[in-house]
Order: C-alpha cells, then sequence, then structure tokens
C-alpha cells in the first residue's frame, strides 16, 4: 500500500485515494472535428509506462481533490506530486527506470 | 501416558502448571510453556502425520516456523482450524487437536497405497493426469483428493471475533532474538517509536534453545530480562511478542497478525482472537533469524528424523529428550553443537557422521574431548524403520568418485538428528523487493541491497556468531533511527558482547552422496511436505523444465502451506548441479506472503454482520416499518418494497398500490434519491455538457429531464434538475448512482473545466422527498398549502416553487415518473416524518395509499419510462431507447462525439421496445432471452432480453420492456422467448409506451 503525498493533506495511506489513470489526456477541444480513430485514442487507450509514470488521483476519503503523481511503475516510489493542470516536475525520466 | 521423554529439571517450562491435551483422541499430560511438538515429544510421540502425494509416515521435523510434517487440526466445527504447526501452539489445558493428513487413520492409513504406486506419481503427476484421458483422472481423483487433503476448512462461520489495527512507528523491529532485541535497545535508546515483533510467545529467538550463552557476562536469560525490562520502560516503545510479521508491501507498509487469546485457557470476551496490524515504518530492522536445512538420503522422512537444532531446543527449552539413542548426521560444525546438548540430557548419542573428511570447529573439539564417536567423511545413506526411525546405514564417501561407498555400519536409534547448513529467512527482505545473493562461504542466499528502507541484521543478514549478530543489531538499530530522522541520543552504548561462532566450518552436498545410482535405494525428500525428491527434480530437468520458477511448478517443491522454508535451497542447490550450473545462475524462486498461514477472520476484523457496511434509512423509515413494510436493499438504502395488508401477498399488495396511484392517491418515500445542489454562475453551461439535451434556455422555477452519458456515448444516468435561481440549481441522481454522478461532476470541474465557475454539494441527506401522485395530488396540496397556487399556469408541469406544506417549508415540484398528476415535496430531513404523517392523515379521505419501489417500477413501466441499470447496462445509447428527443444536436456533451461512430449507427443494435405476451397472464422473467425462432437446443442466436417485465393491473395484462436488435424496425412482428423450463412465450413487438400516450393524464 503506497504512501501518496496529497498536495493538499499531505502523506496519506493508498486507501484514502482512487485512482485515475493516466494524466494529461486533455479532451478535444473540438470533438467533432477529430477522427474515429483519435476519439477512440482519447477514450479508451492509455500508456502502459515501465518506469516514471504521471498518472491522476483523487484524494476521495480526505480533500476530494484531484491531482497529478509522478510514480516509478518499477519501484512505486513516488517522486512528485502536483496540482491538476500543472506542468508535471522536471524528472530525469529515462535513468529512473 | 506420563511423560516418559521429560527431563527432570532444566527447560523453560512452568513445572507447576500441568496441562492436560487429547491428540487423535488420546489424552496427554503437559506443561505451561510447551508447544504442542513439544508436548508430544516429552510423551514419546513422534508419528504425527501423513505425507501429502505417498502418505508416508511422518514425525515432528522441527521446532519452530519452517516445519512441514507436524500439520495440526485445532478445535471442532466452526472454531476448527487447519495447516497450523504443533511447533508453534502453544499448548493450552484442554487443547483438542487433530493430525490432518490420514485416511482413515494415523497408523492405518489407506492413502499409503500412493507409496507403492510412486512410480506412477512422479513429478507432474497432476499436470500429465490432465493430459489422460478424463475417465482415467476421475477414477484417481476421488481418492487423491479425499486423502491428500491438507486439513478441512471449519464448518459454518467463524464464532469468534478479530480487530484490525493502524500503527505507525519510526523503527519496526522484526524478531525478538539477540540481534533484534539489540536493535530495538539501540533504536529505542536514540528516541525511536519502536515496535519490535516477535512472532514467539516470549523474547529471546535461538536464545531460548541454548544451553550456558552468556551476553555481556550474564547468562543469556538474565541479559533477556534486562532487554525487556528496559524496553518496556521506555514509553515510545511496544514490544508485541505472539505477533508475526506476514508480509512486507510497498511503502514500508507491513501486516502483522497478533494472537490475542489463543494461548488463554480461559478466553476473556472483550478481546479479539486476533487482531491485525496494518503498520507504516519509516525504517525497519529484519531480525528474523534462520532456517536448519535437512539433509537430503534416502529414506530422509521417517518419523524421529529430526533437525539437528530442533532436537537441541527441545532439550533446552522444553527439556525433552527427543528420544533414547541418538545418531547426528552433520556437514558442519554446528550439528555438533546438538550432539552435545543431547548427550548432556542423557541421550545417548551413538554417533556424529559427518560428511565432512576432516571434521574441525569449536563444537567439533568439543565433541572429541567429549568422547563422542565421530564418523568423518561419512554418509547416511539409508534408514529404515515403519512408524519410527530404527536403524541408519552409514557408508565411507569416497573423496574420488564423491560417491559412498558400500555400507560400512549399521547404527541402531531412534532419533537420526540432521544438520545441512542453514538458511537465512529472507521473507520478508525479498518480499519487499531487495535482490537476494548467494553467499558461496555459508551456502546460503544472504540479502543484496534492500529496495526500502530495511536493514537486515543477524542471521537472516548471514551472520551467525552471537557477537555478530548483536553487534550487527545493534548497528541495525541505531542506522535505523538515524534514518527515520531521529537524533542519536545519549546512547555511545557498545553492542552487547558474546562469543563469537557460527556453524561452520562446513562442505556442502545438496544432496548427500549415495552408494546406490540415483533415484534408487529410497526416496531422498527434498521438500517433505509436497512430497518431492531430488529424482522428482532431475525427472522435471530431463523433461525440459530449466527455469526454476518452472521446476518449482511442475513438481510443486516450495510450495504448500511451509512455501519451502526448509527446502528452497537444497533444491536450488541440486538443480544447479544436475545442470552443471552454478547457483547464482539458477537463481531463486519468489517468497510470497504470508509468511506462515494467516486466518481470514484477521481480514474479516469487524467488519461483518451490520458493520459490514453501513445501513442508510430515510427519516420516514420508522413510520414504513410500523406499517408492515417489506424492504429492499437500494445500495446501502433501505427503501420500502411494497406494504403488504394483513393477508396480503406481494402480487396483491402491488396490484393495490399501483391502482391506488391511478385512481386516487398514492405517497411514496422518494427520499433516497440523490440530490446534489449546484451553485455558480457557470451551472447552465456545465449542465450542457454534462447532459445530452440543452440547459441554457431553462427558466427559474423550471425543471427539466436530463441523460448523462459517459464518453464512450453510453447512459450513466438520468433525472430531473431544477433551476432554483439565477445560479442556483438542483440536480436529482438515481439512488445508486449518487456518489458516482458527484464524484464525476467535481472531477469534471477540476480536471477538464477549471475556469468554471460552480459548486456541487451533496445534499440527500439534507432533505426529505416525499411523492404524491394521482388524480387526488392536487386537491390534497392545495389542501395542505393553502398559500401556493397549485393552477397549471403558476405551477405547470415540470416547475417547481418555494411554499410551506403543512407548516413545513418546502420546495414543491410537479414533476411525474408514474404519468400521473404528481407532486415532490421537498422538506428539511428533519421534517420528513412530520409531512408524512400531515399528508397520511388528510390524505385518508382520499384512501391516500403508501407504494414501495415495486409499484413505482410498474407505473413507469406502464409509461414506458427506463430505469438505469435496469433498461441499460452501460452499452446502451439514448438512440437505442428512442430518445433521441432528448439529445442536443447543436451543442457538445459528454459522450456526444461517440454518438457518430460508424458502431452506433447499426441497425442491429439493441434499442428499446415493449412486449406483450400473447397470454396476457404470462409475466416473463426478466433477464428472458429473446429469439426469432426456438431450435431443437441451444445455442439458439439471441435478438435481445426482457429488461423489465411485471403484471399491469390498470392495463389487466402482462407487460414488459424488452432490448431487441433492430426492434424499433420490428414493431409489430413477433418474438419467441424460450424459458429455462422447456415452454416457449410468444411476444408481439409493441411500443414501450402502455398506458396514455398523449400524456393527458399530468393535466388537470
Ligand atoms: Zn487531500
Amino acid at each position: 500500500m503506497l504512501v501518496i503525498p496529497c498536495p493538499h493533506c499531505g502523506p496519506r495511506g493508498e486507501i484514502e485515494f482512487s485512482y485515475g489513470g493516466q494524466a494529461h489526456i486533455a479532451r478535444p477541444k473540438d470533438p467533432e472535428k477529430v477522427s474515429d480513430a483519435e476519439w477512440a485514442d482519447y477514450v479508451f487507450l492509455r500508456d502502459n509506462t515501465k518506469g516514471v509514470f504521471l498518472e491522476r488521483w483523487c484524494h476521495v476519503h480526505g480533500c476530494r481533490r484531484w491531482f497529478n503523481v509522478a510514480r516509478n511503475t518499477v519501484t512505486y516510489e513516488i517522486l512528485a506530486a502536483y496540482d491538476a493542470g500543472a506542468k508535471p516536475p522536471k524528472l530525469d525520466y529515462e535513468t529512473q527506470v | 501416558m506420563t511423560q516418559s521423554f521429560r527431563l527432570p529439571e532444566g527447560g523453560l517450562i512452568d513445572r507447576d502448571r500441568r496441562l492436560g491435551f487429547r491428540f487423535d483422541g488420546r489424552d496427554y499430560m503437559g506443561y505451561a510453556g510447551d508447544t504442542l511438538a513439544a508436548a508430544l515429544l516429552a510423551n514419546g510421540v513422534h508419528l504425527v502425520g501423513r505425507s501429502f502425494k505417498y502418505h508416508r509416515t511422518r514425525g515432528i521435523l522441527s521446532a519452530g516456523a519452517e516445519e512441514p510434517n507436524a500439520l495440526i487440526q485445532l478445535g471442532e466445527g466452526a472454531r476448527s482450524e487447519p495447516n497450523l504447526r504443533a511447533t508453534q501452539i502453544e499448548l493450552i489445558d484442554g487443547l483438542e487437536a487433530r493430525s490432518q493428513n490420514r485416511w482413515p487413520s494415523l497408523s492405518f492409513d489407506i492413502g499409503a497405497f500412493n507409496n507403492a504406486l510412486s512410480r506412477v506419481l512422479p513429478s507432474g503427476f497432476y499436470y500429465k493426469t490432465f493430459m489422460w484421458p478424463a475417465s482415467f483422472w476421475m477414477k484417481y481423483e476421488y481418492v487423491i483428493r479425499h486423502a491428500a487433503g491438507l486439513g478441512e476448512a471449519p464448518r459454518g462461520r467463524d464464532p469468534d471475533h478479530y480487530d484490525k489495527t493502524f500503527a505507525h512507528c519510526d523503527v519496526l523491529v522484526v524478531g525478538g532474538g539477540p540481534a533484534g532485541l539489540a536493535a530495538a535497545l539501540a533504536a529505542g535508546r536514540a528516541g525511536a517509536r519502536v515496535i519490535l515483533a516477535e512472532q514467539d510467545s516470549d523474547l529471546g529467538g535461538s536464545l531460548l534453545g541454548t544451553n550456558g550463552t552468556t551476553i555481556d557476562g550474564q547468562p543469556a536469560a538474565q541479559w533477556i530480562a534486562a532487554a525487556r525490562a528496559e524496553l518496556a520502560a521506555m514509553d515510545q516503545v511496544t514490544v508485541l511478542t505472539r505477533t508475526l510479521a506476514y508480509g512486507y508491501f510497498d511503502h514500508n507498509f507491513i501486516a502483522m497478525v497478533e494472537r490475542v487469546t489463543d494461548h488463554l485457557g480461559e478466553k476473556p470476551g472483550h478481546l479479539p482472537r486476533q487482531r491485525l496490524w496494518k503498520l507504516r515504518a519509516k525504517q525497519v530492522v529484519l531480525a528474523t533469524g534462520a532456517i536448519e536445512r535437512p539433509l537430503v538420503f534416502a529414506d530422509n522422512d521417517r518419523p524421529g528424523i529430526m533437525l539437528a537444532d530442533a532436537c537441541r531446543t527441545y532439550v533446552n527449552r522444553y527439556a525433552v529428550r527427543s528420544g533414547n539413542k541418538a545418531v547426528v548426521f552433520t556437514n558442519n560444525d554446528g550439528g555438533y553443537t546438538a550432539a552435545l546438548d543431547m548427550a548432556a540430557a542423557g541421550v545417548n548419542v551413538r554417533a556424529v557422521v559427518d560428511l565432512r573428511a576432516n571434521p574441525e570447529g569449536p563444537a567439533t573439539e568439543r565433541a572429541e574431548a567429549q568422547g563422542l564417536h565421530i564418523m568423518p567423511g561419512s554418509a547416511v545413506v539409508g534408514t529404515s524403520g515403519e512408524k519410527r526411525v530404527k536403524q541408519v546405514r552409514v557408508g565411507r564417501v569416497d573423496p574420488g568418485s564423491g560417491r559412498a561407498l558400500a555400507v560400512s555400519e549399521t547404527l541402531d536409534c531412534d532419533i537420526l538428528a540432521m544438520s545441512g547448513g542453514w538458511s537465512p529467512a529472507l521473507h520478508l527482505f525479498s518480499q519487499s523487493r531487495g535482490k537476494v545473493v548467494f553467499d558461496e562461504a555459508l551456502g546460503a542466499f544472504v540479502p543484496g541491497d534492500p529496495a526500502q528502507g530495511a536493514h537486515s541484521a543477524g542471521a537472516c543478514n548471514g551472520a551467525f556468531g552471537l557477537a555478530d549478530c548483536l553487534a550487527q543489531g545493534h548497528a541495525a538499530g541505531r542506522d535505523a533511527a538515524k534514518d527515520a530522522g531521529c537524533k542519536p541520543g545519549r546512547d555511545g552504548a557498545r553492542a552487547p558482547e558474546a562469543e563469537n561462532h557460527g556453524f561452520l566450518p562446513a562442505q556442502w552436498a545438496w544432496e548427500v552422496p549415495s552408494d546406490k545410482p540415483p533415484g534408487r535405494g529410497g526416496k531422498a525428500f527434498v521438500d517433505f511436505q509436497n512430497d518431492v525428491t531430488a529424482n522428482d527434480l532431475r525427472l522435471a530437468l530431463r523433461e525440459g523444465y530449466h527455469s526454476i520458477e518452472h521446476v518449482k511448478r511442475y513438481t510443486t517443491t516450495g510450495m504448500g502451506t511451509d512455501q519451502g522454508k526448509t527446502s528452497n535451497v537444497n533444491a536450488i542447490g541440486i538443480v544447479a548441479k544436475t545442470m552443471g550450473r552454478e547457483i547464482p545462475e539458477v537463481g531463486v524462486t519468489t517468497f510470497r506472503p504470508p509468511y506462515t498461514p494467516v486466518t481470514f477472520g484477521i481480514f474479516a476484523g469487524r467488519d461483518v454482520d451490520g458493520l459490514l457496511d453501513p445501513v442508510r434509512k430515510t427519516p420516514i423509515h420508522s413510520w414504513h416499518e410500523q406499517a408492515g413494510a417489506a424492504f429492499e436493499d437500494v445500495g446501502q438504502w433501505k427503501r420500502p418494497w411494497y406494504f403488504p395488508k394483513p393477508g396480503e401477498t406481494m402480487h396483491q399488495a402491488v396490484n393495490r398500490e399501483v391502482k391506488a396511484a391511478r385512481d386516487s392517491l398514492g405517497i411514496m418515500d422518494a427520499t433516497t434519491l440523490g440530490k446534489i445542489d449546484i451553485q455558480g454562475k457557470d451551472t447552465a453551461e456545465f449542465l450542457n455538457r454534462v447532459y445530452t439535451n440543452a440547459w441554457s434556455k431553462l427558466a427559474v422555477g423550471r425543471c427539466r429531464y436530463g441523460l448523462m452519458l459517459n464518453e464512450a456515448g453510453m447512459v450513466i444516468d438520468d433525472g430531473v434538475t431544477a433551476r432554483l435561481g439565477e445560479n442556483h440549481y438542483l440536480m436529482t441522481t438515481t439512488t445508486g448512482n449518487a456518489a458516482p454522478v458527484l464524484a464525476q461532476l467535481e472531477e469534471f470541474l477540476q480536471t477538464e473545466w477549471p475556469d468554471m465557475e460552480v459548486f456541487v454539494t451533496s445534499v440527500t441527506e439534507q432533505f426529505a422527498t416525499v411523492t404524491i401522485a394521482g388524480p387526488n395530488a392536487k386537491p390534497l396540496l392545495r389542501e395542505l398549502a393553502a398559500d401556493l397556487d397549485l393552477s397549471t399556469e403558476a405551477l405547470p408541469h415540470m416547475a417547481i416553487a418555494p411554499g410551506r406544506v403543512a407548516g413545513i417549508d418546502a420546495r414543491i415540484a410537479r414533476i411525474s415518473f408514474t404519468g400521473e398528476m404528481s407532486y415532490e415535496i421537498n422538506v428539511p430531513a428533519s421534517c420528513g416524518l412530520a409531512l408524512w404523517h400531515a399528508l397520511m392523515t388528510a390524505g385518508a379521505k382520499y384512501d391516500i395509499t403508501p407504494y414501495g419501489t415495486e409499484a413505482m417500477h410498474v407505473l413507469r413501466a406502464e409509461k414506458g419510462f427506463i430505469i438505469v441499470g435496469q433498461e441499460t447496462d452501460g452499452s446502451v445509447t439514448p438512440i437505442d431507447l428512442g430518445m433521441d428527443w432528448i439529445v442536443s444536436k447543436k451543442k457538445d456533451f459528454i459522450g456526444k462525439r461517440a454518438l457518430s461512430r460508424p458502431d452506433m449507427l447499426k441497425p442491429d443494435r439493441k434499442q428499446l421496445v415493449g412486449l406483450l405476451s400473447e397470454n396476457p397472464e404470462e409475466v416473463l422473467p426478466e433477464g428472458a432471452q429473446l429469439v426469432e425462432r426456438v431450435l431443437p437446443k441451444p445455442p439458439m442466436p439471441m435478438i435481445g432480453h426482457v429488461s423489465s417485465s411485471y403484471h399491469s393491473p390498470n392495463l389487466g395484462r402482462s407487460i414488459a420492456l424488452a432490448m431487441i436488435k433492430g426492434g424499433q424496425a420490428r414493431m409489430g412482428q413477433t418474438v419467441l422467448a424460450p424459458l429455462a423450463d422447456g415452454t416457449t412465450v410468444t411476444c408481439k413487438v409493441v411500443s414501450p409506451v402502455f398506458l396514455d400516450p398523449e400524456g393527458t393524464r399530468l393535466n388537470d
């Protein structure tokens, strides 16, 4: 069970959170203009990264805020937590793997 | 029976407390402080089980958690528990224990026929039988399953209760032996919040099984007592005995189980039987000790063949001689310590058979000095004795060939104590994802670099000398405290001091040299619990399994409840040797939690019965109960299902309720509908985006029905939203979806449209909602809300207004889920019951009739209104439901883009239709599959299913809703519903709106 650093509440056990999948997937601005394939990609397809992965968490049993986490999917080390909508911090994505 | 193998004095037992216990129906005596295994051995009982596959007689092998043979079923009925190790069960008065792997009895075991048939039970037996004709397997299965079980599951529900607790600490020390105690002392003195967890009933670890050991110049027992006292005096230190750390998970999360009352004769009712500790430690010190390895030779599994150090522990800790005449068989100096302690306890040690050509080491020298008969360069090549070892055959090892020569000596004995070296207990370290490395000198795997904040110390770290254990423990405790952020205290204390020799020197032989060709001359067991022999491993390799993980699965070595604690390293050694590879190349198999089996009860904890899940009741619940309502669970809510009058069946009650709502007046508690208060200047635009229809033009005081989709275009919720003010809305959701919808709205607002000024708040529990429906709804409301203008001009269908009803502040919405003129009255939750009473009293003249969810379902089905989750299943679009009218063509909304995917436009998508069975009395079962043609037997092409089905009292016949492929184009056609009972129902496809399609009943 992970310890997740909520940017608003501090470190808490994973049972207080729900997972939201890959971060930084923007909803297409004009959905009618994208192809079926692009739409399917937006709705269904996500990366399956070995290494540093930017993912969304929601502190559902706490402040109920969504935020993003940079987590190494190999070691489960959490390298950063930052607000939803913020740019991801500079990380050495290669050497973390 | 007398305890004829109990020594007259010594041991850590309480001779003043004699305890009676029963094993396999016979009564015995033991002492407080005994384990079941110790008490059995004190009574001369070795035979405690039959082996898993061959049903060979097996005895107690060890004195600890690693025990593979002595698996015990404790207790009866619901309290029965299987797979407990006799070596860990603390003796209590009246203990009822049974050997578990025997059929029909321990001494006469029909399963032993497997032993005679062993040539057809090779490794991979189970896999191979699956490839034989099925009938062949069926024949074997009965006997094998019956005979080879590992204990029985308890019958009935667990009558005991369990607790769970969370804890945090700076330093967790796992293991209360010398290294763990030194670590806990060092960390505690540095001010760290320490938890020390010891699985045994007492602190001391390996020290408890020794004799004459001193630390800092005092007897070990005194040093342990002083350590215990010092730890107890530190407020921030918690010592947990009988507590097993069984799993090491991510981010230093450790799961532990504490046995709270298992060891008590009288069990206080207020205490849980066991407690699950969910522990988060900043740093962990692993001081988990080591496990002695058996030697692999022919017929090494007879009762009386034990681990050497276990024999020593039984003598020193429990004052029990394992037998009268012992042969010790070792490949290391440590085996001699056991020989010496047994000899000192009066056991006739016939010989020490030593694989080493030149035995050396401090214990060896002491044994020589005491005149023990030492047989260097020799091997036990076979044993005999059915229920107890009687004889061992010893051969000289030929240094040239590495094989044993013909038997040089045959020794009578009733104990064969063996030592094949020691394996550090790496389980927790490995679970923490730490990599292990092979140490050639130790002949064992030791911890490599830790993956988390773990510090290994003592025997689990390959330090077998007592001084090294203490020094490593001291350093690990100090470092862990420092890494946890504690400032080094006044301490400066040095590590405790002691003599320092381990079990080396040793000479490794993963399989003992034999005088027979490999695989002949008896079975050489590697894994006792799974009955895997050295030959089975070789067979697996010959059959092409080369990865150690594959060999493990194919032979089952290292599996079972002991997870190969005594067998893994020997198995890896034999595989490596057979393949001509080095052990590190072969690698280790994965260690998985739990370290030893744990009971399911700890995971349930108190989350059983009424505490399993919250029960939600409306403020009107007490009235429903008094009225004799039958309740239905909707999510966590209790909702009245129907209100039977005395003598009424459910069918009669529902019919009466449905007719009342159409003919006069019905009343329903709708409090459970999800209610979300939405405010902010961007709310209308927000609703535009989350619902399929347009909201910009909804006037204040008006309501609108909305469908909510996911981005895949599928319906996920529906409900009515009212505009209460300029920037103030009240959304209702389905009862079951209130929380997910709120979460979804929050997610959109935070992640997709953070610039929108919209605030969403759940108010489900702040309001009680009562629906009155039927032709007399308006007259009743007019009477109770005299101030309110109920004219259609002032409050038309789909309008909402504030007002007072029966003197209670309320919001009154004229909306309808029944097709009748109906009002939803929202009042503060605390006034819900008062409102209900007022409506019931004033409505008496209209024969006001409470109706439940079943009548509500019938009423809405008569109107063809869907229920999300009943007509829909996550694969249904608004178009499929024939609700194109609610889908905006102009604006974007969640799920819109998906509706233009080619798959959504297929004409054969399942679509909502009504169904009328040919026989109006026939009510189709919900879920019935629909076909065009009935074939003689399944499978037959299915075109859809019945989603809702009822008897409609208003129509005087059955009605159903169904999802059928291309349903909207099938109007008037016939479809068939073949039922499970073999009959077929013929149905006509019709419009889903059965009653009042023009909606005239909504008007005055
Ligand atoms: Zn938070």
